[in-house]
């Protein structure tokens, strides 16, 4: 399925994270045009940022998110090179995960 | 089916109920990682009690904390949004659409060097104060921006 983009790079002396995630983020109270039914809820849960293997983020998030969903952090005292990993989980149990290094 | 509706309704308070249970520690496990999702407050529908599931209810307001973002947003299914508090020792930021359905959009814990600052993309229903509510050294301070929408997006 889809894969979280991440991109990383030094500003000063905090790491500036940048992240995009593929997903549709239903809250389900939207209804479908053409059949007038309502959307089940299908949003991103939890996400999770480590830096160099510790955690740094660890989000919580309902259906009020924008789909396709963007997230910005910064983290003092890493450093490039550091190993950075984003995981989200969403209501339905799916699981997506990426690494990248802080450039 | 309307009766069946309300039963769907209790079965939701109940689940609630342990949210609440959560959120004031009575459940919490002991790991750091992946903090419980904070049930009661996600489905919670009035402002007051998102206010009160994420401990924001008598938050202080405060000049260090900015909240960016449009002052009009032409669709209100993507509006930037950018918090950056400037209080030490800031540990969560919760962001919150106080006209929206369902008012609680997310709650982030920062630790390990994470800066006070976060920034995504939500939905607002309708012209809304985002408020953003931080816990720093113990202590709840919060702070809001009102955001024109001229199109909402969080319906059909």
């Amino acid at each position: 399925m889809s894969s979280i983009k991440i991109r990383a790079s030094m500003t000063g002396d905090s790491a500036e994270v940048k992240c995009l995630m593929n997903h549709p983020m239903e809250t389900g109270l939207r209804k479908d045009a053409k059949t007038g039914q309502l959307v089940p809820a299908h949003f991103i849960k939890s996400v999770v940022a480590t830096v160099g293997g510790n955690t740094v983020l660890d989000a919580q998030w309902g259906g009020g998110i924008s789909r396709n969903p963007y997230l910005a952090f910064k983290v003092k005292g890493a450093k490039k090179g550091d190993k950075v990993v984003v995981s989200w989980e969403d209501n339905q149990g799916a699981k997506e995960t990426s690494e990248a290094t802080i450039g | 089916m309307n009766h069946q509706r309300r039963q769907v309704l209790k079965g939701a308070g109940a689940a609630g109920a342990v949210g609440v249970a959560m959120a004031a520690g009575l459940l919490r496990p002991t790991a750091v990682y992946a903090a419980p999702w904070n049930q009661a407050g996600f489905e919670a529908r009035s402002l007051a009690d998102v206010l009160k599931s994420i401990n924001g209810a008598g938050a202080a307001e405060s000049g260090q904390i900015t909240v960016k973002a449009p002052d009009i947003a032409e669709n209100g299914a993507v509006v930037p949004v950018e918090v950056i508090s400037a209080i030490p020792g800031t540990e969560s930021i919760a962001i919150v659409g106080e006209k929206n359905n369902l008012p609680l959009i997310a709650q982030f814990d920062l630790m390990n060097g994470a800066e006070g600052f976060v920034s995504t993309r939500i939905k607002l229903g309708s012209t809304s104060n985002v408020r953003a509510v931080v816990k720093a050294g113990g202590k709840m301070y919060t702070a809001a921006k009102e955001v024109k929408v001229t199109i909402g997006g969080c319906g059909g």
